[in-house]
């Protein structure tokens, strides 16, 4: 447990992406087995066992603390965890119970002939620790000795000892420390053994064992470790990508078997460590890395001949790809997380049906794609209710066949696997699907135009496919290229600085601005319509920066009011309603097109300009020159 | 002690911003300007500029004419620790805090009973100022600054060792560290002195004058440079003393890529130190954290104790669940600054 704490501990800290992933690769490389597996599985998927962590903890805490003070105490720290963690007492809690001792030396404790373990626990935790009087400060209390005392009593002149070194909020992360001389028990192997069965009275005690001999770095993680998403600043993506990196393999070698594979994911290791061959994903439907696009650049385009390429709309939804497979179906995002469970009906869409598919997810009600913002709804979710089902129907419009049967159609090209996927859909035809037109084009002018009037609802502008495209994880050069729909742009005021994360955390980088609006008594006002914080240069930042300091009218911690004098030209991909904001729109993928200091703020836009374009209404302001934006 | 003596409260209270003696009529830390002020320590929110005469440790003296002036009181009376004086019959002494350097707890008996006002306190070992010294009272005066019991500080000790590992680990990186300018970071250099340290620290603009006093006061931190006017080269892989709000601010891109550290009380916990951008979490703490504040409040066997800032909704709620009198005494002007 000491290795891992100290990982997360380290990495809670680490705002560098660079340094997480060594890290992560530090400690995948070094850790033993099974650890490093349930530790990457806390990181990724989340280990899974189920329990009801909320309720064992506030049993738990109900036994040494009054309610009101850990009231108060979870309050201020804002993370029940980690509350916890720092208030669990040093020496440990007193059971009575003999249940969990029994448990805990079964499973936990492996030591053959401790003799301990044949007596009941309890007795261990019957004494009360004294403090040494020496002057020199308290001795070394046995890290698993309990005081009976209901709440924390210090030791003489605070040279309180604490029973490891690591204690508190982690060190200096160069070491990311070791697990030497800690008790097996307290490996995450063993941890989750004790906690995968057993009732809930019984694994609340073990609980209780287990944080009793931690400390509070330990407790931290342990409950991080049980209690699904441990927030440490690192996506299961980030986790996957780093393990493969310390290996020196592509993260797509592993993305490819990973939903194969369960925690504490042990073949996967023999493998990166090379002591096996690659785990056989068999008949489990997985995800297969993704193919991606370049944005085109203005000087792309005389390098390109329009017979090369076939043309289809780029959909505003979320790409997925969808893996059906011995009666089981998965869908994924494009990064391999896989959100089949929020989607209930695609899953049941394609049962019984063998392929791996890429598509578009799309929420649509007769024919008719609704706005992102009703996908929103939907995403980021473990289940769904009956009620989102029926108010936000998905659909998945299919660009791609990867998989027909057993069959693997990406050595193929586009043109070949567009014929197979036409075939196949006309056959097979599951519900919720269709198949994404092509966009017929003889000339780029004639395409051209048809891309500058493409605005209806769910166009996100058009892709450009190299008929003799093979389907190669990533983004290839010059085999796929997407070319956006025009900007809309309009001249906001900025309002409120914050401060940047990371490199960026001494510049004001993050921008909330606003456009005019004319109240019940004719005073204008200006109201937000979106945050920016890309689209501008480093040099630019500092003048920015420079201005914000200048112009600011008060500060709440990080951010900055300002007067309402700077102009922005934002760029954004749509207008949707938003309760976020006053002004009650809200701008899509906004970002600094250009700084207008030339132009007065009065000058700038409306809110009514604003309201036309929500309903699609582009001619009402100038698009960007294609060339700027694309 | 004799139990017809008038009640503590009847001759000594808070009046808004601080609290007065009656019977001696002067005032213990207040916030705004008065006649007579006795002052615990040099902290901003204890001592303050203009009072028209100050009783105040030598140590405490010098400190606030380096903050405010030579100018800053009408007059000032340096009382040694544990001397008492005379003031209109109250007898006032001065006994060791614990807190920064010259800090004192004020020892006040009147008509047979006794109050403590503590000031700002600790029991942990600190090698720049003298230990806190324990005086049983009737009425007990306590800040709550870190009164939850999620705070338990780290020897001061054990996150200088942290600190020096990282320094090792990462050899190529400025290791800012943000500290508070008046005992924090004088602490932090003497223990980091201590851990075998000494190499030159480099000092933000803020943090010089009063380690200089400090040294200049006997108190060691080696090799003190500014870093105005030095290369940042030059400072690589080395320590860098800065106030807390240095450490995101324009003056920190002179360091490129340094590690911020921050010796504080609160990076007990992480939300606190993410919030700040703290990659070095240093718990280390000038007041007593919830243990030594529990244990020292019943030490002084005190009747009643009154709590001044911080946290003082927990602890009056503690010590009334343990059978103490205890009541916050909600003085303005009190707060976070000193940490």
């Amino acid at each position: 447990m000491r290795q891992f704490a100290s990982l997360l501990d380290c990495l809670v800290y680490t705002q560098s992406r660079n340094r997480k992933v060594a890290l992560l690769g530090h400690y995948f490389r070094t850790a033993p087995d099974p650890d490093r597996g349930w530790a990457l599985a806390a990181l990724t998927d989340g280990v899974p066992i189920r329990l009801p962590l909320r309720r064992m903890l506030s049993d738990l805490v109900t036994r040494f603390i009054d309610p009101t003070l850990y009231r108060l105490s979870r309050d201020y720290v804002g993370d029940t965890a980690e509350t916890v963690a720092l208030l669990w007492p040093e020496g440990g809690i007193p059971f009575q119970s003999k249940d969990a001792s029994a448990a805990s030396s079964s499973a936990a404790d492996k030591k053959p002939d401790d003799k301990e373990n044949k007596k009941p626990k309890q007795l261990v935790f019957e004494f009360t620790p004294t403090p040494n009087p020496s002057p020199q400060g308290g001795g070394d209390s046995p890290s698993n000795a309990a005081a009976p005392h209901p709440n924390p009593l210090p030791v003489k002149n605070g040279e309180r000892e604490s029973p490891f070194p690591s204690e508190g909020t982690g060190g200096g992360c160069g070491d990311i420390g070791h697990n030497s001389g800690e008790a097996p028990g307290l490996s995450l192997g063993a941890v989750i053994e004790a906690m995968a069965t057993g009732s809930t009275h019984q694994r609340t005690e073990r609980l209780g064992h287990l944080l009793n001999q931690l400390d509070a770095s330990g407790r931290w993680a342990l409950l991080k470790l049980l209690g699904g998403a441990p927030r440490v600043g690192v996506s299961a993506r980030l986790a996957r990508t780093a393990l493969a990196e310390s290996y020196g393999r592509d993260v797509s070698e592993i993305e490819e078997i990973w939903h194969a594979l369960e925690p504490p994911y042990l073949e996967l290791f023999q493998w990166l460590d090379g002591k096996a061959e690659r785990p056989d994903p068999g008949a489990k439907p997985v995800f297969r890395p993704v193919m991606l696009a370049h944005p085109i650049e203005e000087e792309d385009w005389p390098r390109l001949s329009p017979e090369d390429f076939a043309a289809e709309w780029k959909w505003d939804g979320i790409r997925v790809q969808v893996a059906a497979r011995g009666g089981d179906v998965r869908m994924f995002s494009r990064q391999g997380d896989d959100i089949s469970g929020a989607f209930p009906e695609i899953r049941s869409a394609f049962q019984g049906h063998d392929c791996v598919v890429d598509g578009e997810l799309l929420i649509m009600r007769d024919g008719v794609i609704a706005p992102f913002n009703d996908l929103q709804q939907r995403l980021n979710r473990k289940s769904v209710t009956a009620k989102m089902m029926s108010s936000y129907p998905p659909h998945v419009r299919l660009y791609d066949l990867l998989f027909d049967g057993a069959e693997d159609l990406r050595a193929l090209s586009f043109g070949e696997r567009r014929e197979r996927l036409e075939a196949w859909h006309a056959k097979h035809h599951p519900r919720l699907t269709d198949v994404s037109p092509l966009v017929a084009f003889k000339s780029f002018e004639e395409l051209g135009e048809l891309w500058s009037s493409a605005r209806a609802e769910g166009i996100e502008g058009l892709m450009l496919k190299r008929r003799a495209s093979v389907y190669q994880p990533g983004r290839v050069k010059g085999e796929w290229f997407k070319w956006k729909r025009a900007a809309l742009t309009l001249d906001c005021v900025l309002m409120y600085a914050q401060r940047g994360s990371g490199k960026r955390s001494s510049y004001y980088s993050d921008y909330t601005f606003g456009v005019w609006r004319t109240d019940e008594n004719g005073e204008r006002q200006l109201v937000p319509v979106g945050k920016a914080y890309s689209g501008f240069t480093d040099e630019e930042l500092l003048l920015i920066d420079k201005w914000i300091r200048g112009h600011t009218t008060e500060t709440f911690g990080p951010v900055r009011a300002v007067e309402p004098e700077l102009v922005f030209e934002v760029a954004f991909d749509a207008v949707q309603e938003s309760t976020r904001h006053k002004s009650g729109v809200a701008m899509r993928f906004p970002r600094i097109h250009r700084i207008r200091w030339d132009k007065p703020a009065a000058e700038a836009d409306t809110l009514e300009s604003v309201l036309k374009l929500m309903s699609g209404g582009a001619t009402a302001v100038t698009a960007a020159a294609p060339s700027d934006l694309v | 002690m004799i139990s017809a003596a008038p009640p503590v409260d009847t001759w000594l209270y808070p009046v808004g911003t601080g609290i007065y003696c009656e019977p001696g009529d002067f005032y213990i830390d207040p916030g705004r300007m008065v006649d007579r002020a006795v002052i615990t320590h040099g902290h901003g929110d204890h001592a303050r500029a203009g009072h028209g005469a100050v009783l105040a440790t030598a140590e405490t003296i010098e400190i606030m004419k380096v903050r405010y002036g030579e100018d800053c009181a009408g007059a000032f009376q340096p009382l040694a620790l544990g001397e008492a004086i005379n003031i209109n019959g109250v007898s006032v002494r001065l006994v060791p805090a614990g807190h920064i350097l010259g800090s004192a707890q004020v020892v006040i008996e009147w008509a047979g009973r006794r109050a403590v006002i503590s000031g700002d306190y600790k029991r942990a070992r600190d090698p720049t100022c003298q230990p806190f010294e324990l005086v049983t009272c009737d009425v007990f005066v306590t800040e709550a600054t870190f009164a939850l019991p999620v705070f338990r500080h780290e020897k001061a000790e054990h996150e200088a060792a942290k600190l020096l590992s990282s320094l090792r680990a990462e050899p190529d990186r400025t290791h800012l560290i943000g500290a508070y300018n008046l005992g924090k970071c004088q602490r932090m250099i003497r223990v980091v002195r201590d851990a075998g340290y000494d190499n030159p620290i480099y000092m933000h603009g803020a943090v010089i004058a009063l380690s200089e006093l400090y040294q200049k006061l006997g108190v060691d931190l080696g090799e003190l440079l500014p870093v105005a006017g030095t290369d940042p080269k030059t400072m690589r892989g080395g320590i860098v003393m800065c106030p807390p709000s240095a450490l995101g601010d324009r003056w920190s891109r002179r360091f490129g890529d340094p590690v911020n550290a921050f010796a504080s009380g609160w990076m007990r916990v992480r939300g606190r130190a993410r919030q700040m951008g703290v990659e070095l979490p240093l718990v280390v703490s000038d007041h007593v954290d919830w243990p030594e504040l529990i244990q020292t409040v019943l030490e002084t066997e005190a009747e009643e104790i009154w709590v001044t800032h911080g946290r003082e909704d927990a602890l009056v709620h503690y010590l009334g669940s343990l059978g103490r009198k205890a009541r916050a005494l909600a003085l303005v002007g009190y707060g976070e600054e000193a940490e």
